[in-house]
């Protein structure tokens, strides 16, 4: 018979208490093996791979990807017995269901029958049922099992839920008209279990409710459910003013009644009681970016240098290394003329290569250069960096381009890629912008932006000539990078931009 | 981006350290050396097959506990993943009568000592203190606490002297002790205090130094200024450098400060130069330290593999290797199903190994719980 198993999310490190669901490995559907890697998690501490607990079906994904979900919350179901015959009397009478753990195992709570529906004749009583299922269950510390379970912190959560919370209930006010809910009830695809199961948490909790019948029955009009509306009145007795109110407040459906240019058009997120706004948790590479960006920002003081150049020659070069032989097996574009620009230009002012150290109050001169190439990747910005570029020919340079940009946009990059930064080059040119100010990694002291390249009427040998002409700019942390060496850097990464031969005076 | 400083300590292994004893390059070749080469000359390839065999299932067990604590069901593990010759090797060389401290990542040595293996999931399952006998194996408990166990080592090695089994010439009595740590464990003063006893006292123990170049995520070359090895000598102790992804070595090495130790000649340092290729333990992300061409280096120094290519060189049927991959897929298996099952210990069990002999304080104790979960019987019954 059909064998439902789950596998909660364990602390793989000491005590992180959630993680973050960044990319599935598997899907509904998919047979699984013992410790085949199922999905990929990011915790506080790391990136980890989850190997499976068990060989089977996957029925069911828990967690979205972007979910952050808290240590011991079930995240996958598998069936460890798909080709297993259903007895008679149905497989939802007697297919199995139990749980690994990283947490506790269930107590034989209400919410459990939901997910066992193992309830049959010979049902032993409660306590020995409980260690029927924690004896199969297994995660460490099952013995003293915990009443209550960690609820499931999501954002893909029911809208109704989200709408609730953002209208601004008091989690205390909700708390007393409901207790917590549990983990949702989940249902086990193939097993008709939803018909013994609550429809959902709400109708469980009825009975907890304090409201006269007027008051229920004008909830009931409005389509409200009383489960979610906070009591004010003596003893959390809900009112009338209480349901107005939320009625005012929810009604996700309101945003139905506009038309469709204020539409939501997120997939993730909570939507606002007015349906005009979409609040999203800010994490994983969001959050560092906007830390990193504060933390730069704030402490660096930046100033930018701004050259306009003419870089028709920078595009003949371009033009005549995707002919070349040599070439031929990586991309040319004028970002990595300008990254060599960059790295010969550091070479002539090496001081630019620098970091401010507060904690020492010393300034620590880098000896190599470890060239950063903004990325921007369907998880966000980054910033990996070339080690030791000014180690590299201009065909490495370009493979390395090339590999960092591919493992950037997989999402493959590892930490230690983007940590000790020298200085960062960031292509603005490509969205068609003449050029930035940019902020920099922080840890460095200069950032390159290039700027568009187009063709504009520029001045030539005396006569106006259409030319391939591009701005560059350059900020620098101030602390330490006068205004003058920052000019004379972006002056020689424009001179090699403008005539690449002084390449082979300064190579 | 770590360079070779010009005292070699972060030097690749066999391309610039003439020090480094080697009897089996990564491609498989036999190295000779005078010394200690005649020391594996009795290994034959059954012999052989066996060290092989050990590291596989070693390596094996290692990487389904590293999966159970994925799964949840260990609290943490520490992966000895790439250090297996180093331990196979020394664990090998020890005779029943010696005796192994090691610290918390040695499962190859706890496998030479004939511990089964799965006992080291009951420390790491959250279930017990240990997890075997250590006067059942000669083998010590696992030492979380970095380097402590040194002194422990060095204090037993030198009771052994007071129990006259050093130096008699008689194999079956002389024995020696091996306290095994890493690089790291180099710098606690510990590891420096129990070398300067054990080397006054010609105290019977081998320090064992699993230089794995890692202590979590600080490289050797930030931890000492000097190769490893030569913090023997400062206090008067034999020292040698030997290539720890080389069972063979390893094995040659060992057998050569056991035999010193045994006969009164004293305590040895031993460098084995290896490579941690998992994470410290399951709550470390390696990748935030160190590069994945460094990790690529080493992997071409696979201790396993150069072994397997010398054991198809030299007439290893090719159902040897197949019947140790049944043997180990089945030895995973049983693994799982034991951590599953691990079982609490009895209370009591708290009160017991406190002390050598029965004390007052611990039987007072005792007496008081047993007498207190008794009560509970009364009142339910």
């Amino acid at each position: 018979m059909p064998q439902y198993v789950q596998f909660r999310l364990p602390d793989v490190g000491e005590g992180l208490t959630e993680a973050d669901i960044v990319a599935w490995q598997v899907a509904v559907g998919d047979t699984v093996t013992v410790n085949q890697n199922i999905v990929e998690i990011e915790t506080a501490k790391s990136l980890v791979e989850l190997p499976s607990p068990y060989a089977g079906v996957v029925t069911e994904l828990l967690a979205e990807v972007g979910d952050t979900v808290e240590v011991g919350t079930p995240i996958i179901t598998v069936d460890t017995d798909p080709g297993g015959q259903a007895p008679d009397g149905g497989a939802s009478d007697s297919s199995e269901f139990t749980q690994a753990t990283g947490e506790q195992a269930p107590d034989g709570a209400a919410s459990d029958a939901a997910v066992s529906p193992s309830a049959t004749g010979e049902q032993a009583p409660a306590g020995e049922a409980d260690e029927t299922s924690g004896g199969v269950l297994v995660g460490y510390g099952t013995k003293s099992a915990s009443p209550t379970r960690r609820p499931r912190k999501s954002a893909a959560a029911a809208p109704e839920d989200g709408a609730t919370s953002s209208a601004g209930a008091p989690p205390t006010a909700g708390a007393a008209a409901a207790p917590a809910s549990p983990a949702q009830p989940r249902t086990a695809p193939g097993a008709p279990a939803p018909a013994q199961a609550p429809p959902s948490g709400a109708s469980e909790r009825s009975v907890h409710v304090l409201a006269k019948p007027p008051v229920r029955k004008l909830a009931k009009d409005l389509g409200l459910d009383l489960n979610r509306v906070p009591g004010t009145g003596p003893g959390g007795i809900i009112t009338r003013a209480d349901v107005l109110s939320a009625a005012e407040r929810s009604a996700p459906e309101n945003y139905v009644k506009h038309r469709d240019d204020d539409r939501p058009w997120l997939d993730g997120g909570t939507v606002s009681a007015n349906g005009r706004q979409t609040r999203v948790p800010v994490r994983s590479v969001r959050a560092r970016t906007a830390e990193a960006m504060v933390a730069s920002a704030f402490t660096a003081p930046h100033v930018t240098v701004f050259v306009t150049v003419d870089v028709t020659k920078t595009m003949r070069l371009v033009e005549r290394l995707k002919g070349d032989r040599d070439f031929a097996d990586v991309r040319v574009t004028p970002l990595l003329i300008a990254a060599k620009a960059l790295v010969l230009a550091i070479r002539q002012h090496p001081m630019i290569s620098a970091a401010w150290d507060d904690e020492t109050q010393e300034i620590v001169y880098k000896h190599y250069i470890n060239l950063g190439i903004a990325a921007a990747t369907p998880r966000g910005l980054i910033v990996p960096n070339i080690k030791d570029a000014h180690r590299l020919s201009l065909h490495e340079l370009a493979v390395e381009i090339a590999n960092l940009t591919t493992t950037a946009r997989a999402g493959k990059t590892q930490p230690a890629d983007m940590a000790d930064g020298t200085v960062t080059v960031t292509n603005v040119g490509i969205f068609g912008i003449d050029t930035g100010t940019p902020i920099l990694n922080p840890g460095e002291s200069a950032i390159l932006a290039l700027g568009a390249i187009d063709q504009r009427p520029w001045v030539h040998k005396g006569k106006i000539k259409p030319r391939w002409v591009t701005q560059l700019a350059l900020s620098v942390d101030h602390r330490l990078v006068d205004g003058e060496l920052a000019s004379r850097v972006l002056h020689d990464v424009a001179r090699v931009m403008e005539e690449p031969s002084q390449g082979l005076v300064w190579g | 981006m770590f360079t070779p400083g010009a005292d070699g300590v972060n030097a690749p292994v066999g391309e610039t350290d003439d020090d480094l004893i080697q009897l089996l390059t990564p491609d498989g070749e036999r190295v000779h050396h005078q010394s200690y080469s005649p020391r594996v000359d009795h290994l034959d390839r059954v012999a052989l097959e066996g060290l092989y065999r050990d590291m596989v299932l070693v390596r094996r067990f290692d990487t389904e506990a590293t999966s159970l604590q994925r799964h949840g069901e260990l609290g943490l593990w520490p992966p000895s993943l790439g250090q297996e010759a180093a331990q196979i090797g020394s664990g090998r060389a020890m005779a029943p009568r010696d005796y192994a401290f090691p610290s918390y990542r040695e499962l190859g040595v706890v496998w030479t000592r004939g511990v089964d293996l799965r006992s080291t999931l009951h420390l790491f399952r959250g279930e017990d203190h240990g997890g075997w006998d250590p006067n059942e194996h000669n083998c010590h408990l696992y030492t979380l606490v970095i380097g402590s166990h040194a002194l422990h080592a060095t204090g037993y090695a030198m009771g052994v002297q007071r129990d006259g089994d050093v130096g008699t010439g008689d194999p079956g009595r002389d024995r020696a002790v091996v306290a095994y740590f890493g690089d790291g464990a180099t710098a606690q003063g510990d590891i420096s205090e129990a070398l300067t006893f054990a080397s006054v006292n010609d105290a019977p123990v081998v320090f064992f130094c699993q230089n794995n170049h890692w202590a979590i995520s600080e490289p050797t070359q930030r931890q000492s200024r000097v190769p490893l090895y030569h913090r023997g000598r400062g206090f008067g102790v034999p020292s040698v450098r030997v290539d720890g992804n080389d069972v063979l070595a390893s094995y040659a090495v060992t057998a050569e400060a056991l035999e010193r130790a045994r006969s009164g000649g004293g305590p040895t340092f031993i460098e084995a130069v290896t490579y941690r290729m998992g994470a410290h333990t399951t709550s470390d992300d390696p990748t935030r330290y160190r590069t994945r061409a460094d990790e690529e280096a080493w992997r071409r120094r696979d201790p396993i593999d150069r072994l397997r290519i010398l054991l198809e060189r030299e007439g290893t049927p090719p159902e040897f290797f197949t019947g140790l991959e049944n043997e180990a897929e089945e030895f995973g298996a049983e693994i799982r199903d034991y951590c599953h099952a691990i079982p609490a210990p009895p209370i009591e069990r708290i009160f017991e190994d406190v002390y050598a002999t029965e004390q007052a304080q611990i039987s007072s104790d005792r007496a008081w719980l047993t007498e207190y979960l008794a009560g509970f019987e009364e009142a339910a019954s």
